[in-house]
């Protein structure tokens, strides 16, 4: 029996993805970043951990309390990045602009809706992390909702920036909706702190928001400590963030409008 | 009479190519104005820039003795638009969509309006209905009754016929009428089915890679390039 199998049709097969690299920013970022971010995430992690693990029981917990605020992080930007992108996919951005809605109200609507996700996923988080781990997060006080507000703000940050790259490079700039906020994991202090870092990455890390918020969620946790300055920090450098990034949506937007793109993302 | 919309000289370029060039043209209460040309001629673009989402190169818009740049959302709150090219949220429901456009349009008293509009554009038994499971000609429909839910004085229209079977056709003409004679509505639209553009128009607006090639009211141009269809005029230029 002759098999019908052609490496001809299966070299067709595998040039017809290949090709998609050629005119795809996205798709190398998702060969390369990922991967990257990934060994860097867990790279840190393994190293805090070879310090040894301390024999009181709240250390785990950092790791639960830390996943609740990265969380908040990611719905917030999330709740931003891909409100937007679902008007695009809906191709319904140019009916939202030809009424009198105004980008500023737009943002704010965008705003309120990635508040709500946050919430959501804050609470479905903390309820099941005090019900099946015995972890009580909001018991650390009242300082964790500043901490928060630093985050969401941040979270905005990045959330108007992939909506400014979006409007500036298309839709093939959609993927920044889950990756950009991941960029800065490596160098958030999520998981371990920012000592277990090279001096390179440290220096860095100075420069991210989350950085102070996370160090300070830790102190919160394993030693029921609270650092000030951390806290004006964070805000200090969210705030620049997030002037700077809705200058840069708006810049990006009223550019989308002279060039036409506007009209014509999401085809 | 009042004139509710002017364009001065309009010109649109993206990088070295002009899309739009001088072009200059106003809109009277219950005109209809049609705009025709072959695909590129710039239609949409001309559209958009009257709906403030395509930023002019040259010249400007007036609504109202207003400038568009400088009281968008006070003019577009009395304008309404149409397209076939364009779709609503899928996930929504029909009148789910509407309700969001009524709180864009700050509509007074939304449900009754949404609820008269489903009957207008015969959409009732859609109401629960996923936007994604409409026809494009259902589709179209639920754009003009969103079109209509801020009762706007100028109507912009892009390919309105499209999709849309013969009966419901002749329906919506009439409607769009009714809509300019008795609430002294105007509309622009575009459309290739010339046929039924001439059924409706009164002004004619033609476009070739831009520019203007005539416009003016329909009788004074059939009369000045001795043509009896809106289809003959076209063909006298781009055969």
């Amino acid at each position: 029996m002759r098999i019908n199998f052609s490496v001809h049709r299966v070299w067709g097969v595998f040039l017809r993805y290949l090709y998609l690299f050629k005119h795809s920013f996205s798709r190398w970022l998702d060969l390369l970043y990922w991967p990257t971010v990934d060994l860097l995430l867990w790279g840190f992690i393994t190293l805090y951990l070879q310090k040894g693990v301390p024999s009181y029981g709240g250390w785990i917990f950092q790791f639960l309390g830390a996943l609740i605020f990265w969380n908040i992080l990611i719905r917030a930007q999330q709740g931003l990045a891909v409100g937007f992108l679902e008007d695009i996919w809906a191709r319904n951005l140019v009916h939202l602009f030809v009424s009198p809605l105004t980008p500023a109200e737009y943002l704010a609507g965008l705003f309120i809706y990635s508040l709500f996700k946050a919430f959501f996923a804050t609470l479905i988080m903390s309820l099941l992390a005090s019900l099946v781990f015995d972890f009580n997060f909001w018991s650390q006080g009242v300082v964790l909702f500043y901490l928060v507000l630093a985050l969401i703000i941040f979270a905005w940050s990045i959330g108007l920036i992939t909506m400014a790259l979006v409007l500036y490079f298309g839709q093939e700039a959609e993927i920044l909706a889950w990756a950009l906020a991941l960029l800065f994991l490596p160098f958030s202090a999520v998981f371990y702190p920012i000592t277990v870092l090279p001096p390179l990455f440290q220096k860095i890390s100075q420069l991210v928001p989350p950085s102070y918020v996370f160090e300070n969620l830790r102190l919160l946790i394993l030693q029921k400590d609270f650092n000030l300055s951390y806290l004006f920090k964070a805000y200090f450098i969210t705030f620049i963030y997030f002037i700077i990034s809705l200058i840069f949506f708006f810049w990006c937007f009223n550019l989308a409008k002279k060039q036409g793109k506007l009209t014509k993302i999401g085809e | 009479m009042d004139v509710l919309l002017k364009v001065e000289s309009l010109g649109k370029h993206y990088q070295n190519k002009w899309v739009l060039k001088n072009i200059s043209f106003e809109l009277f209460p219950s005109d209809i104005l049609g705009i025709i040309g072959p695909n590129g001629a710039g239609k949409s673009t001309l559209l958009y820039i009257l709906l403030g989402v395509v930023t002019p190169s040259l010249g400007r818009v007036l609504y109202f003795n207003q400038d568009l740049s400088k009281k968008r959302s006070e003019i577009l709150s009395q304008v309404g638009f149409a397209s076939h090219y364009l779709s609503l949220p899928y996930s929504l429901t029909v009148w789910e969509n509407l309700k969001v456009f009524a709180c864009l349009y700050k509509v007074k008293k939304p449900e009754s309006k949404i609820e008269e509009l489903l009957e207008i554009f015969k959409l009732k038994d859609k109401r629960k209905s996923l936007t994604r499971t409409l026809s494009s000609g259902e589709m179209m429909k639920l754009n003009l009754a969103r079109a209509f839910l801020n009762e706007p004085k100028i109507l912009l229209l892009d390919e309105p016929t499209a999709g849309l079977d013969p009966e419901y056709l002749k329906y919506l003409r009439e409607l769009l009428k009714n809509y300019t004679q008795e609430k002294k509505l105007s509309i622009i639209l575009t459309s290739h089915q010339l046929g039924e553009l001439e059924r409706i128009v009164n002004k004619v607006f033609l476009l070739r890679e831009g520019e203007t090639l005539v416009y003016g009211r329909i009788e004074r141009i059939f009369q000045n390039f001795k043509v009896r269809s809106l289809e003959e005029l076209y063909f006298k230029f781009f055969s």
